[in-house]
């Protein structure tokens, strides 16, 4: 894919809001954005800071999942550390705090620090971590370095700039939030015109270099995105938690979806929604900086998805896993009484007979039965014993069955010694799906080897669990 | 400005010329040679193999020719035409493990990659693009699988999806890199099905291949390959005893210490 | 006392002994940390180490240093421990499990800190970047002198670091190059990288407030990175750190009173610095070094490539000289031939001869062997290659370069007449 059309569609978007902002003016948009929140009856000041704050968090969030799927989480880290002295510098060649020019300062900084990471991972011996670690801490040092000279210049007082260490929402004026607020919408209008080839890039580069995509220009365009959602979100979270709000929302989003297009909006909500929650709480505690605290809310709904989400959290695996492994129980009784009866067909089971053929404790067993005759698998005999129903004999043919082709197709087709077969056929039966076992059926029909009997008898003779050698 | 549908016009193939030609391609890993001089001319509409024992250069040797890995030297030509120009025609199935699977994206969307390529820039795929990509898909018999997350297939399966991203391409000339390697039989027949169905299209597809056991079964054009090209041509005239000897019975003993001897001598 | 015997204020003087306490700890302890790529685990587990330091300031009500170290060690377990977990079970990558955990705890540390923060003097701020200065001030007597307790803290913790990289040696060795390799010996490479895990946690706590944990991340991960473009021995680059971590604390120190700078944030400068001259100027690894092989492969290529050229011309006995003009444009043109054939001359290998040039007798003698390697060369691709006749030239004209003597006696074995495929030589 050759040719200019990305380049162009940048830069009139840039163009449209540079010609945007220079007839209509930034004074005029926070003019009108006051007057509507008169009237809606919201308080004007809360409605810009909670607005910029949520703002900056969705798009650290949209931008920083992509750098997750890629595998470049702290690269994000070392972004934000690699800020600071840029914006000292900005500061002492401005001598005034223009919040623009500090942004600015930040971000060239920042691109910087990601150029000399990919860089010495390029030109040098020096692997991915270390570099990243080197930029973090070299460029945060320079930072303190020329962050006390700004304090020991007479005009520094001013600065504000211990506001960007751990993020200080106060100190913003409108136009600051205002210029997150748009540079954030650009950032995401970005996001979504390149949703397809982000998408190829993080995926699979070297299909997509295959196809043609310049591949590293594309990667210049998203750690510049990354940059710059790091940057503006300096002010609310501080330098040394912003990499924070670049990875927990899209790991929390990654919990409840599968798609990316559902990942990537939701993770935004995720951040718009810390963002916004963590600017209050901390504006109602004294003293406290609020970055950690925006930090602490995303960690807690990062916490909730990972135990609560309905397929890949922690509480519905463990859910899962204890289902099968009752499930895996329920069959291998049913598959007992069957054997148990075809032994003995006259006679009911007992509980010591199950226990033993199974392994199993006696509460246990004792359990697993009572749960069957709950079902209607089962029935009590008047003397204790256990017996299948009409309705456990047709499940039992069915569990039967499947393990049994199974047994004979890992005998024939994968040379399993036979006495290795029923270990196997015990755990892979229950993976078998049954349009598998239609499949195995019909084969083993096919080839003349389904036996005249419904059910053939089991391959090697069967010993109870106790006796079974080790 | 270069729509993407004009490049696979200009990128139309030369009458005459074969779909893979590469010369005198050298390729270095760290300043040793890991592929030496290979010079190469490949028919058209066959099925091709690349074999040769571990660490032969094979992936490389596909890599290289597809622009991945920098070539040292030479060049390879696709109809003609520099392959850098070309890619328009180029169908790639990568190895399974050169991606992440865990990524949040469904089958559908892994073979509607393919698609991309005719799209050009910022266009979303449309209509005629998911259908396209469900009739890949239903090629390779995962029709149903469409909405899945991709960690959720099997090994065999993830090879088709691959495949299928491949088939959508709608490309002239297909590298596969060991399309084969840990599927169970029914998607080896069924991969195989789909070669085949490529070839009686008048496609060439080159396959990097782990197996020598079905190798004379499944192909008719073969490349023997240990760091240099040992034999190439028609399948019956190159799978003789000697040939692999000559590629599997241990190194051409002075490659080795002839890239020892560069590497030595380029720091 | 101290004054007259140092010729130094014993202030300064005791800046730059913690400072360097700190850098060798590092030193060593990073070491292992960046051969295992695990650099960022430093850095992670010392932001982690926040709540653990406050939690046992809230418990224990005071600033003593053991029960600080131990909330600070849990701490760091903790965020080992947690990361493993999450990445295990909730499927996280690796890098964003870290991510999380470290940037959480640190939030949670900062919040309970805060909350305390009359009561206590640890301002988050200092944690980052410490106060080196006012640390160095309180000093207990010891033997006499006055030693400031963060320099004993220090020391303690150098020393028993050192002990560990001693004692554990063999192990570390294994672990840092082959985990698995590590397992099937028996040594159990988990606990080791545990009790890694754990003295980078106390070495944090140790440090932090001398320098915050800036400096302990620059420390952990610098001197060892330079010493890594600098060696390939282990023990080499042990040593090699922990001269740079010196240096470091010297060189920052100094640098830092010239503009009047925090000393830790100028460590961290420096320590980038001396990276820095390590990437351009290592021996072997550096990009100068490299560059300078490059140029010089490449004019010994052009210088005998022109050689080749020279004796080829004089082989077909045409008795006219051979151009300069031609034989520069044939050999790549560029000031690189230029200079290649001037190096020529003066190695007396070549010569002006009229309108043009010509081989001296040691010229002629190197270019016959030069010429003898190629037709070997193309000898043994004929033989053993199937590549089209007018295919061998192209080879052979890059591996003449690159075939020393002990090659070419080898190929000379395989080859018996070295001689072009169609008879004549070439």
């Amino acid at each position: 894919m050759s040719g200019p059309a990305p380049w162009l569609a940048i830069l009139a978007l840039a163009a449209a809001q540079a010609l945007l902002f220079a007839a209509v003016g930034a004074n005029r948009v926070l003019e009108w954005v006051q007057t509507a929140c008169a009237s809606a009856g919201l308080p004007y000041n809360t409605v810009m800071v909670l607005a910029g704050s949520g703002l900056l968090g969705v798009s650290s969030a949209v931008i920083g999942s992509y750098a997750v799927l890629r595998r470049r989480s702290l690269i994000g880290d070392a972004v934000a550390h690699a800020a600071p002295p840029g914006i000292a510098l900005a500061y002492l060649i401005a001598r005034e705090r223009n919040f623009f020019l500090l942004l600015l300062g930040a971000l060239v900084s920042g691109v910087l620090g990601a150029a000399v990471i990919a860089w010495l991972r390029q030109s040098t011996r020096t692997r991915q971590d270390a570099a990243i670690g080197l930029v973090l801490s070299v460029f945060f040092g320079l930072g303190i370095v020329l962050t006390s000279a700004v304090q020991r210049d007479p005009t520094g007082a001013h600065a504000g700039l211990e506001g960007f260490l751990l993020g200080k929402t106060a100190g913003l004026v409108s136009q600051d939030l205002l210029l997150i607020a748009v540079t954030s919408a650009n950032i995401l209008i970005l996001v979504w015109l390149f949703q397809k080839e982000f998408l190829l890039l993080s995926f699979d580069p070297g299909f997509a270099a295959v196809q043609r995509w310049p591949v590293q220009a594309l990667d210049v365009l998203m750690m510049t995105l990354l940059v710059a959602a790091t940057v503006i979100g300096l002010p609310a979270v501080g330098v040394v938690l912003m990499a924070a709000m670049l990875i927990i929302p899209g790991v929390a989003a990654r919990f409840w979806t599968d798609r990316l297009s559902r990942l990537l909006p939701l993770a935004g909500a995720f951040g718009l929604a810390s963002a916004g929650a963590g600017t209050y709480f901390s504006s109602v505690s004294e003293g406290m900086p609020t970055g950690p605290v925006i930090v602490l809310t995303a960690a807690a709904v990062c916490l909730f998805s990972m135990f609560a989400a309905p397929r890949r959290g922690i509480a519905a695996g463990i859910l899962k896993r204890i289902r099968m492994r009752e499930r895996v129980a329920r069959q291998n009784l049913l598959r007992t009484m069957y054997e148990l009866a075809e032994e003995a067909p006259d006679s009911a089971a007992s509980l010591e007979e199950v226990a033993a053929r199974r392994g199993w404790r006696a509460a246990e067993a004792l359990r697993l039965l009572r749960r069957a005759e709950r079902r209607g698998e089962l029935r009590r005999t008047p003397d204790g014993r256990w017996a299948l129903t009409e309705h456990g004999l047709q499940k039992a043919l069915e569990v039967v069955r499947a393990h049994r082709l199974w047994e004979l197709y890992l005998v024939e087709q994968a040379s399993i010694a036979a006495d290795h077969v029923d270990r196997d056929a015990d755990e892979l039966e229950h993976i078998l799906p049954p349009e598998m076992v239609l499949q195995l059926e019909s084969r083993l029909r096919s080839e003349g080897r389904w036996p005249e009997d419904r059910v053939p008898a089991s391959v090697h003779p069967i010993e109870s669990a106790a006796g079974e050698a080790r | 400005m270069k729509a993407a549908q004009e490049e696979r016009r200009e990128a139309a193939p030369v009458a005459e010329a074969p779909p893979l030609e590469i010369h005198d391609m050298t390729v270095a890993y760290q300043r040793r040679p890991v592929l030496w001089d290979i010079d190469l001319e490949l028919p058209e509409g066959r099925l091709i193999a690349v074999v040769g024992p571990n660490g032969a250069g094979k992936s490389t040797l596909i890599k290289a020719a597809l622009g991945l890995v920098p070539r040292a030297s030479g060049r390879v030509e696709v109809y003609g035409k520099p392959i850098e120009k070309q890619l328009s025609l180029i169908g790639y199935v990568p190895q399974r493990e050169s991606v992440d699977w865990d990524f949040p994206v469904s089958v559908l969307d892994v073979v509607m990659m393919g698609r991309y390529g005719r799209l050009g820039w910022f266009r979303r795929p449309g209509r005629e693009d998911r259908e396209a990509a469900m009739d890949c898909l239903r090629k390779v018999a995962l029709q149903d699988f469409a909405g899945r997350q991709i960690s959720q297939l099997s090994g065999g399966q993830q090879q088709r999806v691959f495949l299928a991203r491949a088939l959508a391409q709608e490309a002239l000339l297909y590298f596969m890199d060991e399309p084969f390697a840990g599927v169970d039989a029914a998607t080896e027949q069924a991969i195989l099905g789909i070669l085949q169905e490529l070839r009686s299209n008048g496609r060439t597809v080159v396959v990097v291949h782990h197996s020598l056991q079905t190798v004379r079964d499944y192909f008719d054009h073969l490349v023997l390959l240990n760091m240099h090209v040992v034999a190439h041509g028609p399948i019956e005239e190159v799978f003789t005893e000697e040939n692999l000897r000559n590629t599997y019975g241990g190194r051409l003993p002075l490659l080795e210490q002839a890239a020892d001897a560069v590497q030595r001598r380029s720091v | 006392m101290m004054q007259t015997v140092l010729a130094m204020d014993p202030i300064v003087f005791w800046i730059i002994v913690t400072v360097a306490l700190v850098n060798v700890t590092g030193a060593l302890l990073g070491t292992f940390l960046v051969l295992r790529r695990m650099s960022l685990l430093g850095d992670a587990i010392s932001h982690a180490v926040l709540p653990g330091l406050a939690l046992a300031f809230m418990l224990s009500g005071t600033r003593e240093p053991l029960p600080m170290l131990i909330g600070a060690m849990a701490a760091g377990l903790l965020t080992a421990l947690l990361t493993h977990l999450i990445h295990r079970y909730a499927n996280v990558p690796e890098d964003a499990a870290m991510g999380v955990v470290f940037t959480s705890l640190f939030a949670l540390g900062v919040v309970m800190i805060t909350r305390v923060a009359s009561q206590v003097d640890l301002d988050p701020g200092c944690v980052l970047y410490g106060v080196l200065e006012s640390a160095a001030l309180d000093t207990r007597p010891l033997f006499g002198i006055e030693v400031p307790r963060v320099a004993v803290t220090l020391a303690v913790t150098f020393a028993v670091t050192a002990a560990f990289v001693a004692a554990l040696w063999k192990e570390l060795k294994i672990v840092s190059f082959d985990p698995h390799l590590a397992t099937t010996l028996g040594i159990n490479a988990d606990r080791v990288h545990y009790l890694l895990m754990a003295l980078v946690a106390a070495f944090t706590v140790a440090a932090f407030e001398a320098v915050g944990s800036i400096l302990v991340v620059a420390m952990l991960i610098a001197p060892a990175a330079t010493a890594f473009l600098l060696t390939d021995r282990l023990h080499w680059m042990a040593l090699i750190a922990c001269a740079t971590g010196i240096l470091t604390a010297i060189l920052g120190r100094n640098i830092a009173a010239v503009f009047d700078a925090p000393v830790a944030g100028m460590a961290s400068v420096v320590a980038g610095g001396l990276f820095l001259l390590a990437v351009l100027f290592a021996p072997r690894y550096g990009i100068v070094a490299r560059k300078l092989a490059h140029l010089r492969l490449g004019l010994r290529i052009s210088g005998e490539d022109l050689l080749g050229l020279a004796y080829r011309w004089q082989e077909r006995g045409t008795g006219a000289p051979l151009s300069a003009r031609g034989a520069l444009e044939a050999a790549g043109g560029g000031a690189g031939s230029r200079l290649a054939l001037w190096l020529l001359r003066r190695a007396g290998l070549m010569a002006k001869s009229g309108r043009g040039l010509r081989l001296t007798a040691s010229g002629l003698e190197r270019a016959s062997k030069l010429v003898h390697r190629h037709r070997l060369w193309e000898a043994y691709l004929a033989r053993h290659l199937p590549l089209p006749d007018d295919h061998l030239h192209s080879p052979a004209d890059r591996m003449e370069h690159f075939m020393d003597s002990d090659l070419q006696r080898q190929v000379e074995e395989q080859v018996p007449e070295p001689h072009g495929p169609s008879g004549a030589p070439r």
